[in-house]
């Protein structure tokens, strides 16, 4: 989503992203003129009239699981994106009862939260496995 | 699940589901210290403000619903503009 017009959008899909990506962009491509949606989400500038590089994971039920902001001339990294909707769904499917600590991924080890857990994660994880 | 829209000379536009009675609801309440509204993040673990907006998708101009995605993972992404590179 930008404050692009849709017509802008067609014209950047059509000449640039699709030399990029075959067929073109998969998903829909969002026009927020004057920035309406972006100041409810918090991520529009005023002053230079655009809306920054705010990303947000929404689940099934509409509620906004986690959100990053970054600057203009920083692109994002999708696989961190990706890896957090993972971990999202994970924690759903196990209906809160595991946890994913830092740095986990699909096939990793999660944690369990309960009074048994307390002061012992030391125990069954180490830092290094926050680390790919 | 999109509807899409009939391409005219106006520029089609979109915005906050809600948001005109939103307005009233404003204008009745007394403002601020600063006489503007307090711009805040939204946050973590509360609802994702419902909008429509004109979209390009798949060839057509269409309008998305935020809501009509709900029972699906979305991930919303916002963008300086097109051509900007990044």
């Amino acid at each position: 989503m930008s404050i692009d017009s849709v017509f802008v959008h067609k014209m950047w899909n059509d000449h640039e992203l699709s030399k990029m990506v075959a067929g073109g962009v998969p998903f829909a491509m969002l026009s927020d003129a004057g920035g309406k949606v972006g100041t409810a989400y918090g991520i529009y500038n005023e002053e230079m009239g655009v809306e920054t590089r705010g990303r947000f994971i929404i689940d099934p039920d509409g509620i906004v699981q986690g959100f990053e902001v970054l600057t203009p001339p920083v692109g994002r990294n999708i696989n961190e994106s990706f890896r957090q909707v993972q971990a999202f769904q994970h924690v759903r499917n196990s209906q809160g009862t595991e946890a994913t600590p830092s740095g986990w991924r699909p096939g990793k080890m999660t944690l369990k939260p309960g009074p048994d857990l307390v002061g012992k994660v030391w125990e069954v994880w180490n830092t290094k496995m926050a680390f790919d | 699940m999109a509807e899409e829209l009939k391409v005219g000379c106006a520029r089609p536009t979109g915005g906050l589901v809600g948001a005109e009675e939103e307005k009233q609801e404003l204008a009745e309440s007394t403002p601020t210290s600063k006489g503007k509204e307090m711009k805040s993040m939204i946050q973590v673990g509360k609802p994702a403000p419902d909008f429509t907006a004109p979209a390009y998708h798949g060839g057509k101009f269409v309008s998305v619903k935020l809501s009509d995605y709900l029972g699906k993972w979305v991930l919303l992404c916002f963008y300086p503009g097109d051509f900007t590179f990044v």
